[in-house]
């Protein structure tokens, strides 16, 4: 595994309006607030968080979904956010993208070889049925039913056919947005050997973006925990799992039940605090002020600042948390 | 397709348009008599043997003239239809997809042209065109436009938030290309739809102008037209100059209408199924 | 709660539906009990029939296009299926209680979270207004919610999902039930909410003896919470026991296959995670012998010539399995 960095985001930030109602004018909801992240070949990022962590908007930022506000998206040393048009096509083939609804991200009035081809008819390739077929056999399905349409597969080999096209192109880096998280228990983890398999075979680096800690740790080399906009914790997957410093990180891997009773008997539950402050409207200083168990007095009015700090090798934490504890 | 004949109305309004389509295409070898042929020896006869709907003021045959009607009342309607789901079909999309700017002109346009009744709107084209079956079209085309435009920006509102349209943008797909691919083909069931509904609407429209007097020339029988004549002799109406012509009328667009919601039914469910699974 | 009382007692229910001309059977021979107290797991991956045989519990199939084809389902004593559909009114809310996977849809977006509760009351407990409401802030206390009198007249798209959720176990708990049907009741939620509203409905049974049948496709939650489990595949109930023993112990490859190919936070990533191979049949093409004889990793001969009987037997006090696979191992 080569130590080259394939994709840098330097202090990403995505911000978006929502016009409320006449009355509240509008809302500047900062759904990516200061993000920094690497990759290096055939690595897997995994990016953690809840309901309006931005996550999802950081997938979308990169696929040029959505447009950045202000930092660089570096992949393979170019920055994205300042290619156009056809440089920024030819770039795009480096990236692929699996999403999460196997049912809706397959045009159903395409025939699968047709949606498998997509990103290569883009790059202006023509000859394609060989390459399909290819890439049928790559994900486990058979190549002869590349004149059929999505309707005819079940969850789990729709979500096969996005994952050959999103390989088709030989890509770098592929953005995994909860490409699981809509399956079935069993399903699920076919599709995370296949993941796993694949990775290995062409050495691709995947930034792969879930809700389950679980499934996180079992494709990820380094972990970032998300919280309203911020990363907050990051650490390789076996550090943040032995040694979570944030009381974030902490609760969400004390939330997650484990399929084993015993150790779930022993579990001591940490209650948290509230609901996920909206996103349009962060709490100022720390934003996991509100939810804190043990805020110091400083943070509870809002008065300390945050920023990642280095508080052992290669392990980030949020700066203002370190201390509650 | 065996099922779509179980239906009694389905079954009896493929019939009718079967029948119009054979009397359109082939009028001259239906039609008893010359439509435009004048029978001064017998004006105004009520239905008989040799004219069996009867003759008009200038003795010229009714039925003939209802079968000749028939092609000229296909053909405006649907070159009407046509046009107008052809360009409220192209704006609808890319009023939808393309947002912004055009997109709110568009819907002020279509507020405006919606809030006047389409036979106005006609009229007032008319008036300033003048008369002339192309002139007839496009007066009928242009209050269907502002409905389709609606109804095609709507759907493509839904449809580019889908997740494969997005994998397309995020491959880099041309935005052309991604309409035509993705967009447009989910859109042709609600294009269908509205495009069956509309064919009922622009047969009468098209009569209501010829009654008016504002249709294509005065000689090629229109049933509108027949039936104006009626309405100028008020003195001495003559009934079945204007009822066969007005029975031809009613059943065609009765025909048009249940083909229409019968295409709706099976097009909506379908719609929804595939996308939903 | 060691008790042996079967507060519900649901023998060989079958519910079919109707798909294109076709009966095809959801639920197939599923029995199962609760007693006072006890939080029972049904669990199951998409299309086993979980959810149908609650709303068969209820009552609430609808038929068309589906159908309850037979079985009883005892309520203390009293088969459910030979109720009227009045007698069932009385028996949903006040015996029974239900809530759903999307609190986001469950509430009536034009009626406040007051005027939803105390409907519920005014009909089922004969009380006055004030009395209801009242009764509403308590309830709203008791599921957590924080400033419970300002909650009230608040419209529900102004509350988050784990506040809606908490709401809808108001309602479902506001009489007293003595059973509560949570059918996949955080599947819809951010994981740090649902642990919020899976310990609430634990200490809310502990507090009001309420029995509980627990619905979901996720292993975690019933380790954690569930007394007994019941699993279920494609229609079948195979395998039910204790907690322990199904986790401990499964004796059918289905529950043990599940088991192992959830991915866990305490197990090596680097190993390849074990899967079942195949998927779940599709009912209405499916004929006969085991349900699970296509992914069985080692059916015997019977088993692969559709001759075996599908049935539960007690293979150990308390644990049922399925029979023609407790010998495929």
């Amino acid at each position: 595994m080569s130590n080259k960095k394939i994709l840098e985001i330097k202090d990403l930030k995505v911000f978006y309006e929502s016009s409320r109602s006449f009355f509240t004018g509008k809302n500047i909801v900062k759904a990516v607030n200061g993000l920094n992240i690497d990759i290096n070949q055939g690595e897997t990022f995994g990016l953690v968080g809840e309901s309006g962590s931005g996550k999802s908007t950081v997938a979308r930022a990169i696929l040029n979904l959505v447009k950045s506000n202000s930092g660089e998206i570096n992949l393979e040393e170019e920055n994205l956010l300042k290619l156009k048009g056809s440089k920024l096509r030819s770039k795009q083939k480096q990236i692929g993208a699996i999403f999460q609804d196997p049912y809706s991200s397959l045009n159903p009035r395409m025939k699968i070889k047709d949606i498998i081809a997509e990103p290569l008819r883009v790059q202006g390739k023509k000859d394609v049925e060989e390459d399909v077929k290819n890439l049928l056999k790559m994900v486990g399905l058979d190549n002869r039913m590349d004149n059929r349409f999505p309707h005819e597969f079940s969850g789990g080999q729709r979500q096969r056919i996005g994952i050959a096209r999103a390989i088709s192109t030989n890509p770098k880096l592929i953005i995994c947005d909860e490409p699981v998280s809509a399956l079935d228990v069993s399903v699920q983890a076919q599709i995370l050997n296949l993941l796993k398999d694949l990775q290995k075979k062409l050495n691709i680096s995947y930034l792969f973006i879930a809700h389950d800690l679980s499934v996180v740790k079992y494709l990820s080399l380094k972990i970032g925990v998300m919280y309203l906009g911020k990363i907050v914790e990051m650490a390789d997957s076996e550090t943040i799992f032995s040694n979570p410093m944030h009381p974030y990180t902490k609760i969400l891997i004390n939330s997650i039940p484990v399929p084993d009773p015993k150790i779930e008997r022993k579990k001591k539950f940490i209650p948290i605090k509230g609901d996920i402050p909206s996103a349009s409207n962060p709490p100022a200083g720390c934003v996991f002020r509100t939810r804190c168990p043990n805020p110091t007095s400083d943070c509870k009015d809002g008065k300390s600042e945050m920023g990642l700090i280095e508080v052992e090798p290669d392990h980030w934490v949020d700066k203002c948390c370190v201390n509650c504890k | 397709m065996t099922n779509l004949l179980k239906n009694p109305l389905t079954f009896f309004s493929i019939l009718i348009l079967s029948i119009l389509l054979i009397l359109a295409i082939f009028p001259s070898q239906i039609a008893p008599m010359d439509p435009q042929k004048a029978n001064y020896d017998a004006l105004r006869s009520p239905p008989s043997r040799d004219h069996i709907m009867g003759t008009d003021y200038v003795g010229r045959d009714i039925a003939s003239r209802v079968i000749y009607g028939v092609r000229t009342t296909l053909i405006i309607a649907f070159a009407a239809v046509i046009l107008s789901k052809t360009i409220g079909f192209a704006w609808g999309l890319a009023s939808g997809y393309f947002g912004g700017w055009f997109d709110l002109v568009t819907e002020r346009i279509v507020e405006i042209m919606l809030s006047i009744p389409g036979l106005i709107l006609a009229l007032l084209l008319l008036a300033g065109l003048g008369s002339g079956k192309i002139t007839v079209i496009i007066a009928i085309a242009v209050g269907g436009i502002a409905g389709t435009v609606r109804i095609i920006r709507s759907s493509v509102l839904s449809i580019k938030n889908m997740p494969y349209v997005e994998a397309a943008k995020a491959m880099g797909v041309h935005p052309i290309i991604i309409i035509s691919r993705h967009i447009a083909p989910q859109c042709i069931a609600p294009l269908l739809v509205i495009a069956s509904a509309s064919l009922g609407g622009a047969i009468f429209t098209e009569a209501t102008l010829s009654f008016l007097g504002l249709g294509i020339t005065p000689n090629e029988p229109t049933w509108g037209s027949m039936m104006a004549v009626v309405a100028e002799n008020y003195l001495r109406p003559l009934w079945w100059i204007a009822v066969f012509p007005g029975i031809a009328l009613t059943v065609t667009i009765m025909a048009f209408n249940l083909i229409g919601d019968e295409l709706r039914d099976r097009l909506d469910p379908k719609l929804k199924g595939e996308i939903k699974d | 709660m060691k008790n042996n009382y079967k507060l519900l007692d649901v023998k060989n229910l079958r519910t079919a539906f109707n798909v294109e001309g076709k009966d095809v059977t959801v639920v197939n021979d599923i029995s199962f009990n609760l007693s006072p107290g006890e939080i029972v797991g049904l669990v199951g991956e998409s299309g086993c029939g979980k959810s149908v045989t609650a709303l068969s519990l209820m009552g609430l199939v609808p038929d068309p296009p589906g159908k309850i084809l037979g079985g009883e389902i005892f309520l203390e004593g009293k088969d459910l299926l030979k109720f009227s559909e009045s007698d069932m009114e009385k028996v949903r809310g006040k015996e029974i209680g239900m809530i759903f996977q999307e609190p986001m849809t469950s509430l009536n977006p034009v009626l406040t979270i007051g005027k939803q509760i105390t409907e519920i009351l005014e009909l089922h407990q004969d009380m006055s207004k004030e009395e209801a409401i009242n009764e509403a802030i308590d309830l709203l206390k008791l599921v957590g919610l924080t400033d419970p009198e300002l909650r009230i007249n608040d419209y529900p798209h102004k509350l988050s999902g784990g506040q809606r959720q908490r709401i809808m176990i108001a309602i479902a708990l506001s009489c007293k039930p003595k059973i509560l049907i949570a059918d996949e009741p955080t599947t819809a939620l951010d994981v740090t909410i649902q642990a919020q509203i899976l310990e609430l409905i634990q200490k809310l049974s502990n507090e009001l003896g309420t029995s509980v049948i627990l619905i979901t496709h996720n292993l975690g939650i019933l380790a954690r919470y569930a007394h007994k489990i019941n699993v279920m595949y494609a229609g079948h109930l195979i395998e039910s026991g204790t907690t322990d023993e199904i986790f401990y112990n499964p004796k059918h490859p289905y529950t043990a296959g599940l088991l192992n190919s959830v991915p866990r936070l305490d197990l090596d990533p680097n190993i390849e995670l074990p899967t079942i191979k195949g998927e779940v049949p599709n009912l209405a093409e499916f004929n006969e012998g085991c349900i699970f004889k296509t992914r069985c990793p080692n059916p015997t001969n019977d088993c692969k010539d559709g001759k075996s009987e599908m049935g539960l037997i007690e293979v150990e006090p308390g644990h049922l399995v399925d029979k023609c696979c407790v010998n495929c191992k």
